[in-house]
């Protein structure tokens, strides 16, 4: 059995557990312990150097009328294992930050468990059924964790997150069917290894694939929050409890990426090369008319909000400009984000909790009150700017590097991103933990004991890859240069 | 061995980060021996022992390779013992300045940062080492100006440095993407910036470069961190805001020469830039009254004279008053900030008076830096300041009578500040009860004065370390002009303010800063604010109102959605969401 499959099996037996009344957060903090050990092994035993599929595992699952065959399929490479390890890592993190005294514990962290759950399965899948399901299965509960335990107007909230991405994974679904229907009957299936193989050699007309490639983008796009399909994330974000915001903002929002890397960018690179002034075009919307938004922004959790919707468009910059720089840098950045998110989001349920308080104008001087939740803060702040030796900045590097060359004028507006995420993140530093402590803040107690963990593993991670980013790009480079054959 | 130039202080950031930073007495000690390492390791570089050893390699990609190496030629080894002695002096100085700090230990930590940081810059093999290293130097300037985090002004000047060096960075960084597509690689290698020459990109490229030293050495018009910078402790603005970090802009330009001397329009604009900010700020320091203000501006005129240095393309001249001013610049700094020390931080020139009588140390020390900043012939900052004037003579005759001129107004500042500060009767209640620094301060200075003294000989060899004299004879009328500018200036400076107890004539356009901060509010900030509103604006009633409501009135149509979650019965619609997604799937291929 590939350990991948344990990494499942392990969540969903810890959601039975949990379901049978066992301690909903002991139990889960096990199971996504043991699961950041069993990645970490799994990153050890991954041979380095070279590219392909590894941890393999292969078997028929079901045959439902005309539809293809549909396999358990699964397997990583050097692009996937990235996006498992950071999975782990920051369910791990969201689960320990989450309070053990909450309403109904046993269901929130369930739906922790299963949002991880889905993210998990939707990176290991190399079957498109799967592929799709398991994301599909990650965003009920994100739609719950909102919904039930969110803070302001979470109702409405919820509502619009629904619709928004249910609408974009319908759009998605239409893209992969339509992806299959111009297809040649005989070649049609669900494997994305076979399908990737299949294309290379036999690729379809140019002017047949413009379509499935519109709606396979503006799917994925959708859940990636590409300008101006991204009014669920701020709003999002700001309402969802911590946990979960970590878990979407760092994690699951990555499946939309990695389909357009997995999916849509190899397999249908004419249509790819028709929508790519569009796609190019959209993301200057995420960097600079979202960029300036998040300067507007009044309350903490919303600026985090719009700041992950901007830094989207870097990521989308490295996948269009298409090279093997840059679309390293593009998995690089997607770690890099997710634990920065993850490390931000938690610190701002932090401070909604022990302060009380989310709007700047409110907050200010909690660096004396909560030192350690401050320099979190600032660990965060400092990796999402670009701030070397910390993750964000050797993946947003090869981004721009990647993206140089064929896009320099455009490159050099995305670049100025790096002034505008100084601009509203050190704004947010200044406003919260620096200057005058309000008299209502005075009693604002620090994380502390083994609370600080999480926080501690997180920032260790940042910078470790950014001290050293060769740890990641090792396995990132020889993976993205074997699936996408890019050198 | 070498790498210990970097491993000693980063090691000492991290264990103090990690572990001390409730124990001040071992971070001081683990910062402090971790300065010394660096200063001794330093020593071995320029007496042979210690080689550069091989260079690592940190991103590895077909076509952008980059290594984390070390340079050691001459240019870096003076620059090393320059920064590594200056340092490890300021950490002894701030053991005795920062005594009675309770965050003492987060300090010493920072300073480890930043010294870590700064000798990366120096050792830099390439463009994109040197630009990691440049952005960390800014990042532990952010850190150290706002060290008192609780003091609105603090915090206020940190975040503005740190967002005018990114502004300068975000040119930097196009001017390294700019020779690396272009020269294919991104090493210092004048072999492959051959490809540059003649082309169209080359002032290009050279200008984003540039940029990166127009915010790093607060030139105009990024100088306006600078000055709020002082908010920092001063032993940050001795080390960091006048000796090092702000002369690594400058230490940049004369490493990446290979790139800038391909355009000599490139080379006008640096030179004309770096004259107008050290005539500016000469200006503006004429008319400040808080003493460590008048010294930031009076650094960024100096700043201002090394930029135009090498834009006259004389890297040399550059070098050598860099050297010379990091000593008695950051003398005068650590002066200052033993008479800050005994009186309670009143930094107010007009509140001190007969400083020089309570404590003789710190005036003798103090008034050698500014002699050396005034060009008083003997001094170190005599013979630098001559090798730039000669330089801009040569090769930029207007620039050199403003650098002339700039020179009499430093004399005259520095007299200004020197007489009314520690001479004259005492005008206010602390200079009264105050007392002479400790000793740990005391040392330091005396170092540097003594440097502040010796440095510009030749038999102390800066020059010639550096390669030799530059070519060209040297004009009489250097020396001439600027001796009488200088002379004149002593002259002003000691009949407006030898009795002087209060400003005798004030010019609001020089006391204001020529507006520069009042532009910039009421421009690039309003015009941000605004934007930064209006698209706000735009994205929650336009984007997300028409779009998304829209969207939602569309689907709600059927109203069961809506239905659904009226009654807050998420799960339920969750749940159908799920099944209809699979029955899509179904419905379609199931044919």
């Amino acid at each position: 059995m590939s350990p991948l499959t344990i990494l499942l099996i392990v969540e969903a037996s810890a959601i039975g557990l949990i379901l049978f009344g066992a301690p909903p957060k002991k139990v889960s903090l096990v199971a996504a312990g043991a699961n950041f050990l069993l990645s970490l092994w799994i990153y050890a035993q991954f041979p380095a150097g070279i590219g392909g599929w590894h941890f393999v595992e292969n078997h028929p699952w079901i045959a439902l009328g005309g539809l293809p065959e549909i396999r358990y399929h699964v397997g990583v490479d050097g692009i996937s294992l990235p996006l498992v390890l950071l999975t782990t890592l920051v369910t791990l993190a969201a689960v320990w930050v989450a309070p053990a005294q909450i309403k109904r514990a046993a269901e929130f962290y369930s739906y922790l468990l299963l949002l991880s759950l889905g993210a998990l399965g939707a990176f290991v899948s190399l079957d498109l059924f799967f592929f799709y399901a398991f994301h599909e299965f990650a965003l009920i509960p994100t739609f719950l964790l909102i919904g039930i335990w969110g803070s302001e107007n979470r109702q409405f909230v919820s509502l619009q997150l629904t619709l928004y991405l249910g609408l974009g994974s319908l759009v998605l679904l239409a893209g992969i069917i339509a992806l299959l229907g111009v297809l040649p009957a005989e070649a049609r299936t669900f494997d994305i290894p076979q399908l990737t193989d299949y294309l290379r050699d036999n690729p379809i007309a140019p002017g047949q694939q413009v379509l499935p490639f519109a709606l396979l983008a503006a799917g994925f796009g959708t859940l990636v929050s590409l300008f101006p399909f991204h009014s669920w994330a701020p709003l999002g974000y700001a309402s969802a409890p911590a946990p979960a915001a970590m878990l979407h903002a760092g994690v699951l929002k990555k499946f939309g990426l990695y389909g357009l890397l997995r999916v849509a960018m190899p397999l249908l690179p004419g249509g790819a090369e028709t929508w790519k002034p569009w796609i190019l075009a959209l993301l200057l919307g995420n960097i600079l008319f979202i960029g300036l938004t998040t300067i507007a922004q009044k309350e903490l959790p919303a600026m985090l909000g719009f700041s992950s919707v901007m830094h989207m468009g870097y990521l989308f910059l490295g996948l269009a400009c298409w090279n093997a720089l840059g679309v390293s840098g593009v998995v690089f950045l997607m770690v890099a984000h997710g634990l920065s998110a993850a490390l931000l989001f938690a610190v701002a349920g932090e401070v909604r909790e022990r302060a009380g308080e989310i709007r700047f104008a409110e907050l200010g001087g909690l660096a004396r009150r909560m030192p350690f939740v401050a320099v979190a803060f600032l660990v965060g702040s400092f990796a999402s700017v670009g701030v070397p030796g910390l993750a964000n900045f050797p993946g947003e590097l090869l981004i721009f590097f990647g993206s140089w060359k064929s896009q320099p004028l455009l490159t050099a507006v995305v670049v100025w991103g790096i002034v505008i995420s100084a601009v509203y993140q050190l704004r947010a530093v200044r406003s919260v933990f620096y200057g005058d402590l309000p008299q209502h803040l005075a009693d604002t107690m620090d994380v502390e004991g083994a609370k600080r963990i999480p926080y501690a593993l997180l920032m260790a991670a940042l910078l470790i890859l950014g001290i050293w980013p060769g740890t990641l790009l090792g396995v990132v480079g020889p993976g993205v240069r074997g699936f996408l054959s890019l050198y | 061995m070498a790498w210990l130039l970097l491993l000693a202080p980063l090691s000492s950031a991290l264990l103090v980060w990690v572990a001390l930073r409730r124990h001040p007495r071992a971070s001081q000690a683990v910062s402090i021996l971790a300065s010394l390492i660096t200063f001794v390791t330093a020593l071995g570089i320029v007496l042979g022992r210690i080689e550069a050893p091989a260079p690592l390699a940190w991103i590895d990609f077909p076509g952008f390779r980059v290594e984390m190496g070390m340079t050691l030629d001459a240019l870096a080894r003076l620059m090393l013992l320059m920064v590594t002695g200056v340092a490890f002096l300021i950490h002894v100085y701030s053991l005795g300045y920062m005594a009675e700090d309770p965050g003492r230990a987060r300090f010493f930590g920072e300073l480890s940062l930043f010294l870590a940081s700064m000798i990366g810059i120096i050792v830099s093999t390439n463009f994109v080492m040197m630009y990691v290293f440049w952005e960390l130097v800014g990042v532990s300037s952010y850190l150290l100006i706002g060290f008192w985090f609780e003091k609105n002004s603090a915090a206020d000047a940190a975040r503005k440095a740190f967002l005018a060096n990114r502004v300068g960075d975000f040119g930097f960084l196009l001017g390294i993407l700019t020779f690396w597509a272009t020269c294919g690689t991104v090493a210092f290698d004048p072999e492959a910036a051959r490809a540059l020459a003649g082309n169209w990109l080359a002032p290009v490229a050279a200008l984003l470069l540039f940029c990166g030293c127009v915010g790093k050495s607060a030139q105009i018009p990024l100088h306006v961190w600078l000055p709020d910078a002082m908010e920092g402790p001063t032993p940050v603005s001795a080390l960091i805001h006048a000796a090092t970090m702000v002369a690594a802009g400058v230490y940049m330009l004369c490493r990446i020469f290979f790139v800038l001397e391909l355009s000599p329009e490139a080379l006008s604009v640096i030179a004309w830039t770096g004259g107008i900010t050290a005539l500016v700020a000469a200006f503006i320091a004429t008319q400040q009254d808080d003493i460590k203000r008048v010294l930031a501006y009076s650094t960024m005129s100096q700043l201002g004279y090394m930029v135009l240095a090498v834009g006259c393309a004389s890297t040399t001249a550059a070098m050598f008053h860099l050297t010379t001013h990091g000593f008695f610049k950051a003398l005068l700094f650590m002066g200052a900030g033993s008479v800050l020390h005994a009186l309670h931080h009143e930094q107010d020139i007009w509140r001190m008076g007969g400083v020089g009588r309570k404590m003789p140390l710190t005036f003798v020390t103090f008034g050698i830096g500014a002699a050396a900043l005034a060009g008083i012939p003997g001094l170190a900052g005599f013979f630098s300041k001559e090798e730039i004037l000669q330089a801009a003579a040569r090769s930029q005759p207007v620039l050199f009578w403003v650098a002339a001129f700039t020179a009499g107004l430093t004399a005259f500042y520095m007299t200004r500040i020197t007489l009314v500060a520690f001479l004259g009767q005492p005008r206010s209640e602390v200079v009264r009860h105050a007392k002479e620094s400790p000793l740990v301060m005391g040392l330091p200075l005396i170092v540097l004065a003594a440097l502040a003294i010796v440095a510009g000989y030749p038999f102390f060899g800066i020059v010639r370390y550096l390669g030799g004299q530059e070519g060209g004879e040297k004009s009489l009328l250097v020396p001439a002009a600027s001796l009488i500018a200088v002379i004149l200036g002593l002259a002003a400076g000691a009949f407006g303010y030898g009795r002087a107890t209060k400003e005798p004539v004030a010019i609001p356009l020089f006391q204001r800063k020529f507006y520069f901060d009042e532009i910039y509010d009421w421009t690039v900030l309003k015009l941000q604010e605004e934007s930064a509103r209006l698209l706000s604006w735009i994205d929650q009633w336009i984007i997300g109102f028409l779009l998304v409501r829209g969207g939602a009135f569309v689907v709600s149509l059927g109203g069961e959605v809506l239905r659904l979650v009226q009654a807050g019965n998420l799960r339920e619609y969750a749940f159908v969401f799920a099944l209809g997604a699979g029955g899509i799937l179904l419905l379609l291929f199931g044919r």
